[in-house]
């Protein structure tokens, strides 16, 4: 993966898995503390102290197409390989939350990446699921909740193309306000 | 910033050309694979070419979706097209400039590009 947003949305697959139906993304960008934090939460099934343990291991996987599971040690590499850190908690039954913690000038840190392309994907192809994604960049911050929008779309559906493609430009322009 | 009336109005828009398809027939669905080998083998900016695709043609009787592991991580990014009444089609090692050759020639007149697909690279 060379972005951090390939990251996010591989994590949010996982939520998706375990049947999540509210999932939470938030980026901070605290740049005087020199620190981009990704936390995923989200409302799924949750894992048992056993798979919680196990899910860090390449070789610990649900699928049964193959034997290993790279996405989860995957993103907690990506995160200590800059000096920063990594949590998952989950509890059975209630759901998962994910920390992905950056070091921001460390020279491995890679960038956040098209997070449009991403949030715009998953609003597409699970339009049963909401989503709850909040940027932060130093104190400037934007929420975008499809909950709200499908309130607005009055039975549009939030996947017809055209509605993800405005809702990809609404995240662009967001982007480039706060950080500007 | 892009406001809430930007939103009414695309609704309203969008609410004249919803419901113009009934039922299954003729809707095709274009499923990328998007598990860890797919997303790290490119599998976004194929998905996103297509919904760029289908909505400058305005094909209303087309859906994007995603799925998990197919089991043939090799050959990621995969996209199978799935049509009532026709079988399934899997394209291979998908990049985005492959995706307007496939709208044109297989999904708008139906004829899949054979050159991308699974059968060929086996």
């Amino acid at each position: 993966m060379q972005e951090i947003s390939l990251n996010i949305l591989d994590a949010v697959q996982n939520s998706i898995k375990a049947g999540a139906l509210l999932i939470q993304i938030e980026i901070n960008e605290a740049i005087t503390q020199n620190r981009l934090t990704v936390c995923v939460t989200d409302n799924g099934c949750g894992m048992n102290a056993e798979q919680l343990n196990a899910v860090t291991d390449p070789f610990f996987t649900t699928r049964k197409t193959r034997k290993v599971g790279l996405g989860v040690p995957f993103f907690k590499m990506a995160a200590e390989m800059t000096g920063g850190s990594f949590d998952i908690h989950s509890e059975l039954g209630v759901g998962t939350k994910l920390c992905a913690e950056f070091v921001y000038d460390n020279i491995d840190r890679m960038p956040l990446g098209s997070m449009e392309d991403t949030v715009g994907l998953l609003i597409q192809c699970n339009p049963g699921v909401d989503f709850v994604y909040k940027h932060i960049y130093e104190n400037k911050s934007y929420v975008l909740d499809t909950r709200e929008i499908k309130k607005v779309l009055e039975g549009v559906p939030i996947e017809h193309v055209e509605v993800v493609l405005y809702l990809k430009n609404v995240i662009t322009e967001n982007d480039n306000d706060i950080k500007s | 910033m892009k406001s809430l009336a930007e939103l009414q109005a695309l609704r309203d828009k969008v609410k004249g050309t919803v419901g113009i398809r009934d039922g299954e027939e003729g809707k095709i669905r274009i499923v990328v694979g998007m598990a860890t080998c797919g997303i790290a083998a490119g599998a976004r900016p194929v998905l996103s070419a297509f919904t760029e695709e289908i909505a400058k043609r305005s094909l209303h009787h087309v859906a994007v979706t995603q799925t998990g592991c197919i089991g043939i991580c090799q050959y990621e990014p995969v996209v199978e097209v799935h049509e009532a009444g026709k079988e399934k089609v899997t394209y291979v090692k998908m990049t985005p400039d492959k995706v307007a050759k496939i709208v044109a020639e297989h999904i708008v007149n139906g004829n899949p590009v054979t050159e991308y697909t699974i059968g060929s690279i086996k």
